[in-house]
């Protein structure tokens, strides 16, 4: 990962920085509210602060900081966290193409700090798994660059709303800056006709099941624009389907 | 500072807590290569894979604009509706070049924040 020295000296390691700075203000200003709802939350300092560095998942710690200030069982809490991020597990059956010629313990330390946008801007920079060392060299510099800046991005800023916390004016709604970002890099995602159903698909569907328990709308919404795009695709215009083909196959 | 109330985990509890929720992150984010063994996923979940990056983001982005806790906030005086359409309208005109992503954040908080502090929208 990106403390080896032969993923940070290699180019594509500032390549996988470059492609996610300018997500990181986003990043930032979630992993801050974050940091803030912490305190806020009534935990200590300390425990703040390890479960920052320690979890490092930020749906998943603000889905456990009610239930753990409320005092729930440890199973309860535990559940509640591994079905927010069941969305993940997704993202781990995307990259196992790409990984399984990792080392075991290059794989686990990968996987531990990829989270949503070094996964979605590593997808979209390597389309189909390298099959040459060379291009498995690339992909791995890549992606320790892409979770450096995201990782050290999030620990500082949600180190700061820990600390800061009674002075930043949450109220403002500054987090939505976390949001615009996504916001951007769904854009940059929207490069086919396809792309852009899944898209819409994955919103509406979030809605719509917004009452389900623990973020599975979330789940159900990108099961859902997976089975349409692959229901649809052999349908649409000669153009986007040949593109998709020649990609793909 | 907070009133000193009795906390609902003692410490070690909490932070027994909180090794389990960093292990709950690793498993989730390694479910699929923890193990050596060689399986590859059936061609046509491959490829149906493409399309789940922009649909876990928009899943995330739609019900944050459009819920207020979980109402539909409506459309006309909703300041992050305007937010989101002007970043994105941003990222469009710049066709994605440069710091575009960055653009969108910037362009986006600035129509959100005075519709939403000065007129007081959602």
């Amino acid at each position: 990962m990106f403390f080896l020295k032969t993923n940070y000296s290699h180019p594509y390691f500032g390549v996988g920085m470059k492609d996610i700075s300018s997500a990181a203000p986003g990043v930032a200003a979630w992993g801050m509210m974050i940091g803030v709802s912490m305190i806020q939350s009534g935990m200590s300092v300390v425990d703040c602060v390890a479960m920052t560095l320690l979890v490092f998942a930020g749906s998943s710690q603000l889905a456990a900081i009610p239930l753990m200030a409320a005092g729930a069982p440890l199973w309860v809490i535990w559940a509640t966290a591994f079905c927010v991020n069941l969305r993940f597990i997704v993202f781990s059956a995307h990259l196992r193409g790409y990984m399984m010629g990792w080392p075991r313990w290059h794989r686990l330390c990968a996987a531990y700090l990829t989270a949503d946008l070094s996964y979605v801007q590593f997808v979209k920079r390597f389309e189909k798994p390298a099959t040459d060392m060379q291009g498995k060299q690339n992909e791995q510099a890549y992606l320790a660059g892409s979770c450096f800046l995201n990782w050290s991005s999030w620990m500082i800023a949600s180190l700061m709303g820990i600390i800061l916390a009674h002075y930043i004016p949450v109220q403002w709604g500054l987090s939505f800056a976390g949001v615009l970002a996504l916001v951007g890099v769904a854009c940059s995602l929207a490069n086919s006709s396809l792309k852009i159903v899944s898209c819409l698909i994955g919103g509406l569907v979030a809605i719509t099941s917004f009452f389900l328990p623990l973020k599975l709308n979330i789940l159900l919404a990108i099961a859902s624009s997976v089975c349409v795009c692959l229901l649809i695709e052999p349908y649409l215009s000669p153009t986007d389907a040949s593109q998709n083909k020649t990609r793909h196959d | 500072m907070h009133p000193k109330i009795k906390p609902a985990m003692t410490e070690a509890q909490t932070l027994l807590c909180i090794l389990g929720l960093a292990l709950i992150t690793l498993i989730t984010r390694a479910f699929f290569f923890m193990s050596e063994q060689q399986w590859r996923l059936p061609a046509l979940i491959e490829r149906g894979l493409q399309f789940a990056p922009i649909a876990a983001l928009s899943a995330v982005i739609f019900p944050e604009i459009f819920l207020w806790e979980d109402h539909f906030s409506g459309l006309l005086m909703n300041s992050k509706i305007y937010g989101g359409v002007a970043g994105a309208a941003f990222f469009i005109l710049k066709r994605g070049q440069g710091h575009a992503v960055f653009g969108t954040i910037v362009v986006g908080m600035l129509t959100y924040l005075p519709l939403h502090l000065i007129l007081g929208w959602n």
